[in-house]
């Protein structure tokens, strides 16, 4: 028995009133859905479409339309039609299935059911354009308590000594997208948003290309299990280091970028032979257990002569709380917590889906772990792993995180439509490709725009969030679950997030 | 021969009562004495008549008065002008904050300090412009979303530039003179530097004699100085916060 | 709106409670009459070496067997009595309040340099916590706190405030809007030395109660003002910062001003802002805290409550308005307006 083809997942159509015949969308696209015939443009091969849309934002007469699921399976609400083609393709092939971007089951959204607060009568709402409002954070150890001694002269000086931190103005960084995975054009953009922002962005796991050196200050470099890109150069340019356990995408596995990636270019920057895989192996073979994580954190402040602040980064798994304790231990600066919507360029589907624990539980687990424990000044904490917008940003705060990391949203603000196919290296917005003529699509300088626009415009919401709440400094956000509640969510997940209900 | 009326132990509604009942009879000078912490004195008050207080009364002094004149030998709380219309205010001292608050026309006079927020939100339409003048300090916030009429910040006994966070933040009318230098970063967002020339200080001349007619200071030593003018660098001043959906 | 007038004799004089109620009585305005409540220092001099804990009961016949045994378990009373209290037309007696004069045994407390102090702690969080029925709202030596729903007048007079005598004042008139105007809702707060008046409302109180939980004081009140008490006992008392290190914790500067300090200056603030970062507090308020050697007001950063001080010779006032020290003292040294966050101390000459 064949299986057959499986419906058009995506109907492409060009309304031949509208069109011109320009030719935009065969060049645009790289999967080959367009083809010329004759004087007219036809739509080839349907089957080809991933809706990434780049043919729609350059039709000059959007004449194109692309349709979803154009065929009906029969409807079951368990069978799901993802349900029937994942068994398809894995009776076909025997493989373990690839996906991109994070989660995609319809699972509610825990952000959307926690709402926020603001000021009526009792306190005044402040309007942050013309009142200091201060979203200044800085990521790192704290003392929990301060040591002052008195000089002759009656001035109190301080005795204490304060660990390095990194100082962001606004709690809003880039997270760690790296280059193989996402191209240098795309990195340079990031980059030049930082820099333009005054916060910070991830190099990856995959080094840091030459050409990124002039936003050094803004980088935080990643030392993953593969080490890809890593020697005392690297580590000495790097902001802070980040270790990397694991992603929200994918916990507990290691990563995987294909050698048709590494070209000359992400070879040099990753320091592996071109063409060859690069494979970061699950866990790191250097820590097997959280005092092996001490030494790494230790030797790595070493070789830098403690100038630099270390974050360790784990995806958001049950245990999540009593994990990040024990990193706050570890001498680490701050604790990277990713959740399960954490986006990726490929994760098994089935890890992608179905593994790790959401991130609004995570920060509200871990901060309070922390605080039960005493340790919370050891550790900053950096929630990331499917943020959306302004308000997911600030709700992650009030929960207890120190700052958040984007990354999808990042790339979106840069052209990318989600459209989940980053793996096959073709990325029409030249974002998740390392083919030459897609890469140049990217204009770094635009799109650096464009990611300081979208930070630049989440502060603002941020301000004016706090500024409702009656609140100048982020500070007072921080942890401050009292300004939430929450809506349609069962009582065992309000007592883990520690807010009360709507209307209590 | 004024209406005396002692106010010791009166709450302000019948202290208002009272005072409305002479001026609805025709009286236009009323004494009171011992006011101590009474609000709302001549509250909504309308007509031509000139109120002495002595003492130190409550808040919201001369809220909503259409033309009176108070006088206050004493210190004065929060917000004496508040949303006031036309009319004048006196202070023998020092008031406290939101000064002149949402202020629409005539004047206030404080011979010494003003707390924060002096002149917040003061506008101005058609005929109706208010004035704030203060002899001494004032505090952050001065002339915040101000959108009309004229703040006048003497500084007589401060020493350096004036160096309150917040001047004129989302100003978006009117104007404010701050007798001497003031530190650049205190102007705040849509607030900017406007040059000042003789003919404002032929503006501010009759405010400043008026200021010395009341508290006897040396009207050409003030009006000699230099002066900083600050203005609205627009009337939109957060036009370019938003985008459409 | 609440209404805070404090005073303190900073040669260590006593004042008796008359005009404390007479300065409180003129912000009515600012309260309604759902609670007030006087905080006096030196109050208690035969029993200067104890400690005076205020109990709130419910009924006595239950739980005061409880709140005796939990005492002695941990030390000894000296003395105890029902606090002396006048019926008021207007003031309904809802519980019975009591005083323990009480001295804890030190040695059944280990690992701390201040045994008796954090046996009062512990107590004061365990019952109230723990005790239904049971409230300790006051625990300082020689010190008391006498506090009920009503207005200013009635309370005063329901506990005879102009018996008491005390170097330091602090009252406050209640306008509640967190909770109903319960006894123990009502101000000064106090947890040992330190007592607390506040106008305002704390946008920053999950924050705070969060990180101050973390040190093992439990907020038991409802009320945002309770945990300004906390603080200050923590940083002042655990953590030794004085009390203008403690209210720049509390009201920091803003970073602008931090960046423009000189390089030692702008360390210290900075270290303090990162430190305490959950310690401090946003939102509107006035506050004035007591303690034995004197008294601290301060207002929110960007001053959204009002807060007036006055001189007259050794007596420093503190107040909502100058209208209510002004009753009391007509003639003053000095009045003024403290700066935003910055701290105006009267401290007492010893």
């Amino acid at each position: 028995m064949t299986i057959g083809s499986v419906p058009l997942r995506y109907k492409v159509t060009i309304d031949p009133e509208r069109c011109m015949e320009c030719g935009r969308c065969i060049e645009n696209c790289p999967y080959g859905t367009f083809r010329k015939e004759g004087d007219r443009i036809i739509v080839a091969v349907s089957r080809n479409c991933t809706a990434c849309h780049r043919c729609i934002a350059m039709c000059p007469r959007d004449a194109i339309s692309v349709v979803e699921r154009p065929v009906d399976y029969r409807s079951h609400p368990l069978w799901t039609p993802e349900a029937r083609e994942a068994i398809y393709n894995q009776a076909r092939t025997g493989k373990i299935i690839l996906a991109g971007m994070g989660n995609a089951l319809p699972l509610p959204s825990i952000f959307d059911r926690l709402l926020l607060d603001a000021c009526q009568v009792t306190n005044p709402s402040i309007d942050p354009l013309r009142e200091p409002m201060e979203l200044r954070t800085y990521l790192g150890k704290k003392p929990s308590k301060l040591a002052f001694r008195r000089t002759e002269t009656g001035d109190v000086e301080l005795e204490t000594k304060i660990a390095p931190n990194l100082m962001i103005e606004t709690p809003i960084m880039i997270g760690h997208m790296s280059y193989g995975a996402i191209s240098l054009n795309a990195q340079l953009a990031l980059a030049r948003a930082v820099h333009e922002t005054g916060t910070f962005m991830g190099t990856g796991e995959g080094g840091m290309h030459p050409d990124l050196h002039p936003y050094q200050d803004r980088l935080i470099v990643q030392v993953a299990s593969g080490r890809f890109g890593v020697d005392i150069d690297y580590l000495n340019r790097g902001a802070a280091i980040e270790i990397k356990i694991g992603q929200g995408a994918k916990p507990g596995i290691g990563g995987h970028l294909p050698g048709e990636k590494v070209g000359p270019d992400v070879s040099r920057t990753r320091m592996i032979p071109e063409g060859s895989d690069a494979i970061s192996p699950a866990p790191h073979h250097d820590i097997y257990s959280i005092e092996d994580l001490a030494q790494l954190v230790r030797s790595l402040k070493e070789a830098t002569g403690w100038r630099k602040p270390v974050f360790v980064k784990i995806a958001a798994v049950h245990n999540v709380a009593a994990i990040a304790a024990g990193i706050a231990r570890s001498g680490a600066d701050a604790v990277v917590v990713d959740g399960f919507r954490g986006g990726t360029g490929a994760a098994p589907k089935v890890f992608r889906d179905h593994v790790g624990i959401p991130i609004e539980a995570a920060i509200s687990a871990v901060d309070q772990k922390l605080r039960d424990q005493g340790v919370r000044n050891e550790v900053s904490v950096i929630a990331s792993g499917g943020l959306r917008n302004a308000a997911d940003v600030t709700k992650a705060i009030a929960l207890g995180a120190d700052a958040v990391y984007i990354g999808t949203a990042a790339l979106v603000a840069m052209g990318c439509r989600v459209c989940g196919t980053c793996y096959r290296g073709l990325c029409p917005w030249g974002i998740a490709t390392q083919r030459p003529d897609l890469v140049a699509r990217l204009d770094p300088v635009l799109e650096g725009e464009h990611v300081a626009n979208l930070i630049h415009a989440w502060t603002m919401e941020i301000s004016e969030l706090m500024g409702a709440a009656g609140i100048n400094a982020i500070e007072s956000l921080r942890g401050n679950r009292d300004r939430l509640r929450g809506y349609m969510l069962d009582e065992g997940l309000l007592q883990v997030l520690d807010v009360r209900t709507v209307g209590a | 021969m004024a209406t005396h009326i002692d106010a010791a132990g009166v709450h302000y509604t019948p202290l208002n009562q009272q005072v409305r009942t002479a001026v609805a009879a025709g009286e236009t000078e009323i004494v009171l004495d011992h006011v101590l912490g009474q609000r709302f004195i001549a509250d909504g008050l309308v007509g031509e008549v000139t109120i002495t207080v002595n003492g130190v009364p409550g808040g919201d002094l001369g809220m909503f008065m259409r033309g009176p004149t108070v006088v206050v030998h004493g210190n004065a709380e929060h917000a004496p002008g508040n949303t006031m219309e036309a009319g004048t205010i006196v202070i023998h001292g020092s008031a406290g904050d939101a000064v002149a608050h949402s202020m629409r026309g005539g004047k206030v006079f404080v011979r010494d300090d003003i707390g924060y927020r002096g002149g917040i939100h003061m506008k101005a339409y058609h005929e109706k412009r208010p004035y704030l003048v203060v002899g001494g300090d004032a505090r952050s916030f001065l002339g915040e979303h101000m959108a009309g009429g004229t703040i006048l910040l003497l500084r007589l006994n401060a020493t350096g530039s004036f160096a309150e966070r917040g001047l004129a933040s989302g100003i978006h009318g009117g104007e404010v003179f701050i007798r001497g230098e003031v530190d650049d970063r205190c102007l705040a967002v849509g607030a900017v530097r406007m040059p000042f020339e003789e003919e404002d200080r032929a503006r501010i001349r009759p405010l400043v004699e008026e200021y010395c007619r009341y508290f006897g200071a040396d009207v050409g030593a003030i009006l000699a100085g230099e002066y900083t003018r600050i203005g609205p660098e627009s009337t939109r001043p957060f036009a370019g916060k938003y985008t459409w959906e | 709106m609440c209404g805070i007038i404090s005073v303190v004799d900073r040669s260590g004089a006593v004042m008796d409670g008359a005009r404390i109620r007479d300065a409180l009585s003129m912000m009515d305005e600012r309260g309604s009459g759902e609670g007030a409540g006087y905080a006096a220092y030196g109050v208690y001099p035969e029993f200067a070496d104890c400690y005076a804990i205020h109990v709130f009961f419910d009924n006595i016949v239950e739980t005061k067997a409880q709140v005796d045994a939990l005492l002695q378990t941990w030390g000894t009373i000296v003395h105890d009595e029902e606090i002396p209290t006048y019926e008021q037309p207007h003031l309904k007696k809802v519980h019975t309040p009591w005083r323990y004069f009480f001295r804890p045994d030190p040695t059944l407390m280990t690992g701390t340099p201040s045994p008796e102090d954090d046996i009062v702690t512990y107590l004061v969080m365990k019952v109230n916590t723990t005790m239904r029925g049971a409230l300790i709202y006051s625990s300082g030596k020689n010190i008391g706190v006498f506090k009920a729903a009503g207005w200013p007048e009635d309370v005063a007079d329901f506990y005879r405030i102009q018996d008491y005598k005390g170097y330091i004042w602090l009252a406050h008139n209640r306008y509640p809007t967190n909770t109903r105007g319960w006894w123990g809702g009502a101000h000064p707060f106090n947890l040992l030395d330190w007592s607390v008046v506040h106008n305002g409302e704390i946008t920053s109180y999950g924050t705070n109660r969060r990180y101050i939980e973390s040190y093992g004081y439990k907020c038991t009140m409802f009320t945002d003002t309770e945990v300004v008490a906390y603080l200050v006992d923590l940083l002042a008392r655990k953590h030794g910062l004085d009390e203008k290190l403690a209210v720049r914790a509390l009201a920091p500067p803003f970073w602008d001003e931090i960046d423009r300090m000189p390089p030692k200056e702008r360390e210290l603030n900075r270290a303090i802002r990162l430190t305490y970062g959950s310690a401090m507090m946003n939102g509107p308020f006035a506050i004035v805290v007591a303690h034995r050697d004197g008294i601290a007001g301060f207002t929110d950063r960007i001053k959204l409550r009002p807060l007036v001080v006055a001189e007259e010779g050794d007596r420093m006032y503190i107040s909502s308005e100058e209208a209510a020290i002004r009753r009391i003292a007509p003639e003053l040294d000095r009045v003024w307006m403290p700066r935003a966050g910055e701290p105006v101390v009267g401290r007492v000459r010893r």
